[in-house]
């Protein structure tokens, strides 16, 4: 499927190509394959994957922008989706112990369900990885459920650990880092979503798809020391 | 080697950044001040991307364990070897054991140290340059930060150049027109082009503005930025996107500095005065 893609000069030496303003699947596979062929050009320094928009960041100053944006124009017309790079689903182990959620009571209170619901709900769909930004390691995903859906704390913690798992608004996600943030915390994963001793340090990237797996305390434990032993390996299959 | 003494209110290996990394969420880091940096390593006939080190406010104390040569550019905190002043823009050969320090403020924020054959810490991916999380954050004391040994044969021209006092002085901020520029209105594009302060957050992330902007655009679906991207928040306020800022915002993009323009913010401080004034649009 194609799109009506606009393009604009981003500063001195970027391209940003706009999608349609929405968050959507077919969207972000799309700009995913394009992606791909742009990083092909040579004079590409970097590019910015978000949720519809890709910035094509070059090595020099454009001199020419409709030279620049007529290549662009023709690599996404001959570009096809057929030539896909592998996409997985990643098993995400998840411990909603209270003593992790720290939210979740006060969620299922405003929900007026059960804490057991709120997980139930947080581990059936699958969530599709967006993009990775503000941290490193930091999934963007999509699919949180509508019931599940919890304003952000008016009042960020200063201090959030790592793995810790989130709500907020209509987003899920995982803090890869210790850092202050403002999201309900409903459990934490054992896992490292950004491990700079691996040859990838982020396992996951857009496209792929990620499951949460509820495990108990002493599992999460478990898995944390593999994890710190370089053992762990996270379950995936190919989508 | 160098060993610092005194690691200051934040000292941090730079080199020109980190590209290639986006795709995890990894920032592009890097020297603040393009122009000066890039001085420094050419006096010392360095790499122009050569790791060098940046020095806030010119707090930090440097000891040198070999000789060597330097070079000191960007912001004037008054540098001194051995207590005795040294020239800015200056290449000086240094004996083993010399000691740098900083005095009073004359202008700048950002002071630029390089030595010949730059920094060699630890590169990891594709860059020296300082960015929590990926290296540490900091100088701190005692680090000892390997430097290339000065060959029996080494020359150095002792050249020397006249800063461009302009870098250092105008308010003027060259920049073209963000990804929403054109959502704001009149008068909300005659405010933006109208004087700003400096506010006193202002770091390797970003520098805040004083004033407000009236501000009733939506927000955008989160969408990526980089180094010299003007947000404009909900509440009205302007913030400068810079080296260290993250890859992806959710704010509108108003504007987007000019190189030269970031190079000149981040020698600016709490209460200067800015003026963006847009570039012809290609």
């Amino acid at each position: 499927m194609k799109f009506q893609l606009t393009y604009k000069l981003f500063g001195r030496s970027a391209v940003l190509v706009e999608w349609p303003a929405t968050i959507s699947k077919d969207i972000i596979q799309d700009i995913i394959s394009f992606d791909r062929q742009v990083k092909k050009i040579a004079s590409v320094l970097d590019t910015i994957i978000a949720y519809n928009s890709l910035l094509i960041r070059y090595q020099n100053l454009i001199g020419d922008n409709d030279v620049i944006i007529s290549q662009l124009k023709n690599i996404y017309a001959a570009s096809s989706h057929l030539m896909k790079e592998d996409q997985f689903l990643w098993q995400i182990p998840v411990c909603y112990h209270p003593s992790f959620g720290i939210d979740l009571e006060e969620i299922a209170n405003k929900k007026k369900c059960s804490e057991a619901d709120i997980v139930r709900l947080h581990t059936e769909g699958d969530y599709l990885v967006y993009f990775i930004g503000f941290q490193p390691g930091f999934l963007y995903l999509g699919g949180l459920h509508q019931n599940l859906h919890v304003p952000r704390k008016s009042n960020p913690r200063i201090r959030v650990d790592a793995g810790s798992v989130g709500i907020g608004g209509s987003q899920t996600g995982i803090y890869p880092q210790n850092s202050s943030g403002g999201w309900n915390i409903i459990g934490k994963s054992p896992l490292n979503f950004f491990n700079m001793k691996a040859s990838n340090p982020c396992f996951a990237k857009p496209g792929d798809c990620i499951q949460f797996v509820a495990v108990d305390l002493h599992t999460f434990y478990q898995i944390e020391k593999e994890v710190a032993n370089q053992k762990f390996k996270i379950k995936k299959s190919l989508l | 080697m160098i060993e610092v003494l005194h690691p200051g209110i934040y000292c941090s290996i730079q080199d020109h950044g980190r590209f290639g990394y986006a795709k995890m969420g990894i920032p592009q880091a890097g020297y603040m001040d393009t122009y000066a940096a890039k001085m420094a390593n050419a006096l010392l006939k360095n790499h122009e991307r050569a790791a060098l080190i940046e020095i806030t406010f010119g707090q930090g104390k440097f000891k040198f364990i070999s000789d060597t040569y330097i070079c000191i550019t960007g912001g004037d905190f008054s540098p001194k070897i051995n207590e005795k002043l040294i020239k800015m823009q200056s290449v000086y050969p240094i004996k083993k054991d010399s000691v740098l320090s900083f005095g009073k403020r004359v202008y700048g924020a950002r002071v630029y140290l390089s030595v010949y054959g730059g920094i060699r810490t630890e590169s990891v991916y594709g860059s020296k340059s300082y960015f929590k999380g990926i290296t540490q954050q900091t100088l701190v004391k005692g680090d000892m930060l390997p430097i290339l040994p000065i060959q029996e044969n080494t020359e150095n021209s002792f050249s020397r150049v006249r800063v461009s006092e302009k870098h250092f002085r105008t308010m003027y901020l060259p920049c073209i027109k963000g990804p929403e520029f054109s959502k704001l209105n009149k008068e909300q594009q005659l405010r933006l082009f109208a004087p700003f302060t400096v506010s006193d957050h202002n770091n390797r992330v970003g520098y805040r503005l004083k004033e407000c902007l009236e501000n009733n655009l939506p927000s955008i679906l989160t969408s990526a930025v980089m180094p010299g991207t003007v947000q404009l928040t909900p509440s009205g306020k302007c913030i400068i996107l810079l080296q260290d800022c993250q890859v992806t915002g959710g704010y509108s993009r108003i504007l987007q500095l000019s190189e030269t323009a970031i190079a000149r913010i981040s020698q600016k401080i709490s209460g200067d005065k800015i003026q963006f004034r847009l570039e012809e649009n290609l």
